[in-house]
């Protein structure tokens, strides 16, 4: 296969993490607001947690997306 | 270079162009004055400015006196809940850290293209928010090595590990410490990337669509011009939650070496 080809197939594969990381974000803001709905008066001191399971959910999509990006423009 | 074939180029715009004095060279190390380093000294500036008008100290506080009381009290009641009471002292470092990542986000958001001016993200380079991210690692390392000496390295050995599983966790967390700073840099600087990629992305689809005809501009130009005021009001929110996502997890950070676990 030709180099250039096979780089922006890998490139085209890398976004599968990102869609992945898409269903992990959701899942954490959708389990927050899940047992948000359950019980109301708890959900204010849960917020610094839920962003720390955001960050480290979109985190791995963040780097699918650094891979596609030396896929394209360094390697 | 798959960029240089495409008609809009969407890298074009994260290019750091020398301002003012592009030969100046220090021990081998170019100092200009770049379009960088100017939108870093607006948002100082903007910050500046947007702190003396809430600084008066009124008896009653007019608005812009509460916004800046709601910044500052959202920051002190973070580090409260994260740290403790120790965390009070930290409140100077993550509130500086917290606005000046805003403000470079929300300015780097700018529509000032429509006036010909050309907004920087300076956000948007590993080398800006690496240095950031180095700076609240430092201070992680720092206070943990000045108030806890060496046993500091308990931090990498959880409470109740039982003695056989030493070894392999003990590496295993230093590696995630380790790996911190550039996590922390690397989400920031690629989400404000990834953000402006795609609104140039989409930009390039309105542009090209109404360039092939108006048939494609109706069919593709029209709903991606609709997506893209979507994308900018989420990208709007993703500034905020990348800033307000550093100094969470600086103050966490800073949480591990003020009390370990």
């Amino acid at each position: 296969m030709d180099m250039e080809a096979a780089k922006l197939i890998g490139a085209g594969l890398a976004a599968i993490g990102a869609g992945m990381a898409a269903i992990g974000v959701g899942n954490v803001f959708g389990s927050f607001l899940e047992s948000a709905l359950r019980n109301p008066g708890a959900a204010d001191g849960q917020q610094g947690r839920l962003f720390i399971g955001f960050a480290a959910a979109e985190l791995l999509g963040l780097l699918a997306f650094v891979v596609a990006m030396i896929l394209i423009f360094v390697a | 270079m798959a960029a240089e074939t495409a008609k809009v180029d969407p890298m074009h715009q994260f290019t750091i162009e020398p301002l003012l004095g592009a030969n100046m060279d220090v021990a081998g190390f170019n100092i200009a004055f770049t379009n960088s380093a100017l939108w870093m000294l607006i948002t100082a500036v903007v910050l500046w400015v947007f702190m003396l008008g809430g600084m008066k100290r009124e008896l009653v506080p007019g608005r812009w006196q509460m916004t800046v009381e709601t910044f500052t009290g959202f920051i002190d009641d973070m580090l409260e809940a994260n740290v403790g009471k120790e965390g009070r002292k930290y409140v100077p470092y993550i509130f500086s850290l917290f606005m000046f990542i805003l403000f470079a986000n929300l300015l780097g958001l700018l529509p000032l293209g429509i006036v010909g001016l050309h907004p920087f993200t300076f956000t948007s380079h590993f080398t800006v928010t690496g240095v950031l991210a180095i700076l609240s690692f430092s201070i992680v390392l720092i206070v943990g090595f000045w108030k806890h000496g060496f046993h500091f390295f308990s931090l990498f050995v959880p409470h109740g590990t039982p003695l056989p599983m030493i070894p392999i966790i003990f590496p295993i967390e230093l590696i995630s410490f380790l790996v911190r700073p550039f996590s922390l840099g690397l989400r920031l600087f690629v989400a404000m990337m990834a953000g402006h990629v795609l609104l140039e992305v989409l930009s390039s689809f309105v542009i090209d669509g109404w360039n092939a005809g108006a048939g494609f501009g109706l069919l593709v130009g029209v709903p991606s011009f609709l997506l893209m005021i979507g994308i900018c009001a989420l990208e709007l929110l993703v500034a905020a939650i990348q800033a307000y996502v550093f100094a969470l997890l600086s103050s966490l950070y800073i949480n591990d070496a003020e009390n370990l676990h």
